[in-house]
Order: C-alpha cells, then structure tokens, then sequence
C-alpha cells in the first residue's frame, strides 16, 4: 500500500512546552487510523500541524510526496486534507446547504464579475453544486433539512453536516477529531459504519482522535498512542491494548503493577 | 405586524410587486415637490441624501454584515470616491473629465485604497481592525486637508513645489456635472435645455440609478460563491480557512468592493453637491452608516434598504428641520436642537438592541429557529 502522509519528526512547542516531541508517523492510502491518549497528549497539536494550522517547530510533514510544513489550512484543503473538530464548528447562521458548499468553494471558478453578472457558465457551475451539495446531504442523511440554518439542527445532525462539508472538499484524507463525542451508543454504533464506509465507498485515508475505545479498537486498521508529545505504542488494535506502556499511561505504574500480581 | 417587519417582501408578490414598486418610484418626486409646496420643508434634496446613503450603507453592509468586519472608518472611501471625482472634474485641475467616465474611476480608485488600506491590516481580528480602521478614517480627511499646499522632495531633490491638489479646507468647487449637449445636438434642443445643474429631481433619479446599481451588486453577491464565503468568514474564520476559504483574499474582497459601493456614491455626491470640504466625511459620517447598517439589520440588503431610507430622511426632514420649527419657535427659542441628534440615535440603538438585537428587519436565515424532525433522515446514516 502506498503511504499518503508522512510526519517525519514533527515538534511543536508552545514556549517551553513541547506538545508534540520528535514524532514519525505515516498513514497508508485507503486505511482508518487512530490517534489516542490521556488528556494533553498533544493529539489535538498534531491534527492542528497536519491540517496547517500550526507550523511544526522541527521536522516536516510531507502529503503525497510533497512537503506540506507551513502551508496554510486553506491551501491543504485544496490539495485534499479535511477535517472535522472537537467542539462542532459549523457556519451557524447558514443553512445546511450553504454549509456544504462553503466546502465546495475552492473548487468553483466563478469571480466577482461572475457572481454580479451570472453569465450562463455561472449559473450552471451553481445549479450543478446545488445538486452536488444535496447529494451529500442525502449521503451523511440530512435529506430533507438542506434549507435549515445549521444551528437549528440537533446534535448528532451538526456531526454528520460537519462531515458532509469536509466531504464536500473532495479530500484524500479526513481528519476527525472525536466524531463520537457526546454521542448514545446507538448514534456511536451508527457512526462507526458510517467511517467504514467513508473509506470503502470514497476512498478515503482516515486519522481519528477518539476517546471512545470500543469505537477505537473496532474500526481501526492502525492503532497510536500518545504520552506527553511522544509516540509510546503503535499497531494493530489488540497489540496495543495489550501494551504495558499504554496500560502504565493510562492507569498508571501502581495498576500495572497491580495487573501483573 | 412582525412579519411584516420581518419580511417586507412578503406583502407583495411576483411582477406586481416590481410594478408597484417602479410605479412608486416615479411618481414619488411628484408627491414630494407636492408636500413640500404643502410643508415647507425640503425633501426631495433630503431623500437625494438618504438614498446616497443608502448606497453606502450597502457598501458598508458587505464589510460589516456579510463578511462580519467592523469598520470604523469607512467614510474614508467615501471621501476619496468624492475627492477623486474633485480632481478628475475641478476646472483648476484642467483634467474635466466626463461625469459618466469619472464615476466609474471613483468607483475603482476606491477599490484599490481599500485593497491598500486592507492588506496590512485585515490580518487583525475584531477590536483591533475596528481601531486601525478608525484610524483610517481618520488619517484621510487630515490628508486632504493638508494636501492643500504641497511640496515633494527627493534625495535634496523638489520635485513638486506647492502643489495645490486638494485646496485644503477651502474644499473643491465647482465640480463636473453630467453633460448632456451630446443629446441636445442628437434631439436638436436648445443649447442648456438639459443643463441639469441643481435639479433635484433629475439628481433623484440619478442617485436610484446609482443606488439600483448598488442595490442589483449587492443582492447578486449576497447569494453567490463570494457572498457565502464572506459570511462563513463572519461565522467562523478558522473552520472557513479549514473548509478551503482563503480569509485574506475573502476579506480584501469585502474591503475593496464595499469601498467601491462607497466610491461611486461619493462620486455622485460631490457632482450633486458641486462642492465638497473635508468637514463632509468626519467620523460622524462613518458612525452614522454604521448606525444605519446595525438598526436595520445586518446582512440583510432588502432591511438595509428600507432601514436606511427611513433613517436618513428621518434625520434629514425631522430632526434637521421639523423639530427645530416645533421648538425654536415658542418652546425654546435659543436651544440649538440639532445638538439632540445623536441623542435620538443613541436611544434608538439601546432600544433596538435590547429588544430586537438582529436589527429591525434582519436578514432570514438568521431568523429561522424551528426544528421540524420530520423526515425519513433519523435512519440516514446506517440505511445509507
């Protein structure tokens, strides 16, 4: 399988606090990949380095062969990293539509003489993402509330118009910060199918933060655990979980002394 | 009651509305000359000045209520819309441009200064654009009253030596007027029969073609692939940037086409006026837009509109020259009330909003609260 991102090495410090330490890490094409770690680990730092929020202190981080470091969000976005946030970060006052189609904005041509003259091309370019807009409404099942301003719409609904909007990007890989969050176990069954099929049906490359282990150590094909910005584990769901660091990192060196007896 | 206020659209509907509304249009200078005959007070030069403001507020609005910028100095691009068009058409100049060429000028030497003014500053968020920008508009009208008298020099070099560009606070007048001889030679009338000069009412109907053009930009953008994206900017800045807006080309865009609503308006204003003084675009100015575009709603082009026309006149007939009658005739003789002004405007901004702080007819989407759980969509995402 051909590699898609590749973190070689990525600090960032905030002042003398080093969120993120000397971390490698690569993600295959086509995979669903998580990221986990007590609180502070430096999950959200490394997504926010990823995407270009944040410039890495050292190190690079390279996406389809080409070195990413430094470039804007905005710029990712259109060579085809998306993303999702901790706290729901949807354009409140918009309806859902418009939503999807601020997702869609760098793919359209249309300039400013465009949008006041609407010359025919405009005006197809338009209707085409309307549709295009509802299709992925229907997709994330939101069908029969494009026309809702997005804060109207309940919870679990702002989730998937979060994930509906980072698809309309026409990304390669999709970040998602604890899509599960707040989320009844049902809403958490119905989510984890809906990542599968994100990978399988759009050929998506996935990195997840989740605290949720069950939807964790059921979807992922690769398996990383944070401690203090550094890397302490990786693999397949059930080697990590069976990891003493891990277990020492989350619990602490007094229960795994206690597991052993 | 509230609907309406809400939507004012909806008491009409289809063409007839457009021919009510063009009806009204029309004939409203007849009835105005009528009350003023009646009244004695001026009003159609009044509603000249609420709908050049209109005009601006519409430009401001972009900045302010679609891309969620607070711009405290926006007068500035009104003065150089009306001092641009002083230069181009100030005979002592010897440029005299055509007003229909100058215009359009304005228009765009206003988009540029505020492409300049934006660049360095649009990196700054909230507080402290709003301090920049008031600096800004405050910078301009010292500029101009200081380029009165100019010397440049290079290197021990002069290069311009007491350059009159401006005429300092002395203003700019005479200034162009449209020129129509072209159609008094193509009709065979006699040489002045459309000398325009003062008309009021021909300058009524050039301001709402100005303001319709304003109006037509205003509307277009609003729902088009540039308006979303400033109004994702308004909601969030970093998740715009994250879904592919870029927020620094996004906003310079606000910043320079809502300066070109500004140029054109103040271009035809200073025509209208044929004289234009720095004193015309004080921060009063850029407060009072600002005024406009909060109580009526921001974002919302149609509420801005309406908002705008009220205000205006009301500013104009009855605070400027109603309430003065009623008072300085028995009640108080020697009080000037003009000075009530921003009185009238201050309360009128803590009444809207502590009890309508989306402003008097706000925008639509904004007002749509209602969570109908209706359809098939709660097993969306497992069936699909």
């Amino acid at each position: 399988m051909s590699i898609i991102l590749e973190a070689q090495g990525v600090s960032k410090a905030f002042g003398r606090l080093v969120a993120v330490d000397t971390l490698d890490y690569t993600i295959e094409a086509n995979s669903i990949n998580s990221i986990i770690g007590p609180n502070g680990a430096g999950k959200t730092t490394f997504f926010n380095v990823v995407t270009g929020y944040y410039k890495p202190t050292t190190g690079k981080v390279v996406f389809n062969q080409r070195n990413i470091s430094g470039s804007r969000p905005n710029q990712l976005t259109r060579i085809g990293i998306a993303r999702t946030f901790q706290t729901i970060r949807l354009f409140n006052n918009l309806t859902a539509r418009e939503n999807v189609l601020i997702g869609m904005h760098h793919r359209l041509k249309s300039g400013v003489f465009g949008d006041i003259f609407r010359p025919p091309a405009v005006r197809r370019e338009e209707a085409k993402a309307h549709e295009e807009a509802g299709q992925l409404l229907d997709y994330v099942g939101l069908k029969g509330y494009e026309e809702h301003a997005a804060k109207s719409l309940p919870y679990g609904h702002q989730r998937r118009l979060e994930i509906a909007r980072a698809l309309a990007t026409q990304p390669q890989l999709l970040l998602l910060d604890e899509p599960t969050a707040g989320m009844n176990p049902n809403e958490t069954q119905d989510m984890i199918l809906f990542i599968r099929k994100l990978r399988d049906e759009r050929n998506l490359s996935i990195l997840l933060i989740e605290h949720d282990m069950k939807v964790v150590m059921t979807i992922s094909d690769k398996v990383t655990v944070l401690d203090y910005g550094k890397k302490i584990s990786e693999g397949q769901p059930d080697e990590v979980q069976k990891d003493e660091r891990v277990i020492e990192a989350y619990l602490g060196r007094r229960a795994l002394e206690m597991l052993k007896k | 009651m509230r609907d309406i206020l809400a939507h004012p659209r909806s008491m009409f509907s289809g063409q007839l509305r457009w021919v009510l509304i063009a009806i009204f249009v029309v004939l409203a200078p007849l009835a105005m000359k009528e009350l003023e005959l009646l009244t004695n007070f001026g009003l159609i030069t009044q509603v000249n000045r609420a709908l050049i403001f209109v005009a601006l507020a519409q430009g401001l609005n972009i900045v302010v209520g679609l891309a969620g910028l607070l711009d405290l100095g926006y007068a500035a691009f009104f003065a150089i819309g009306a001092y641009t068009f002083g230069l181009l058409t100030w005979p002592t100049h010897d440029i005299e441009m055509s007003f229909f060429l100058a215009i359009w000028i304005c228009a765009l030497v206003a988009a540029v200064f505020g492409i300049i003014i934006g660049a360095p500053t649009l990196r700054l968020r909230g507080d402290y654009l709003a301090i920049v920008t008031l600096a800004f508009g405050e910078i301009i009208p010292a500029l101009v009253r200081n380029l009165g008298d100019f010397t440049l020099t290079f290197r021990g070099r002069v290069l311009i030596e007491d350059y009159n560009l401006t005429n300092g606070s002395q203003g700019l007048t005479p200034l162009g007027r449209p020129d129509f001889s072209f159609l008094e030679n193509l009709f065979g009338l006699d040489e002045g029969a459309l000398n325009v000069g003062v008309n009021p009412t021909f300058w009524y109907f050039a301001i709402v073609i100005t303001s319709m053009i304003v109006l037509f930009s205003a509307i277009r953008l609003n729902n088009s692939r540039l308006g979303r994206a400033w109004k994702a900017i308004r909601e969030d800045e970093t998740a715009a940037d994250f879904m592919g807006v870029d927020p620094i080309r996004t906003k310079l865009a606000a910043f320079a086409i809502g300066a070109s609503f500004s140029g054109l308006a103040g271009a035809v204003y200073a025509s209208m006026l044929g004289a234009i003084f720095p004193e015309l675009f004080k921060f009063q100015v850029s407060i009072f837009l600002l005024i406009i575009v909060v109580l009526s709603g921001r974002g919302s082009i149609w509420g801005v509109l309406i908002g705008g026309i009220i205000i205006a006149t009301f500013d104009g007939v009855f605070l400027a020259q109603v309430l003065p009658d009623i008072f300085n005739g028995e009640v108080l003789p020697e009080y000037d009330v003009q000075s009530l002004r921003w009185v009238f405007f201050g309360i009128g901004l803590i009444v809207i909003m502590i009890f309508r702080p989306q402003g008097l007819f706000p925008p639509k989407s904004i007002e749509t609260k209602i969570v109908p759980p209706t359809v098939e969509s709660a097993e969306g995402v497992q069936n699909s």
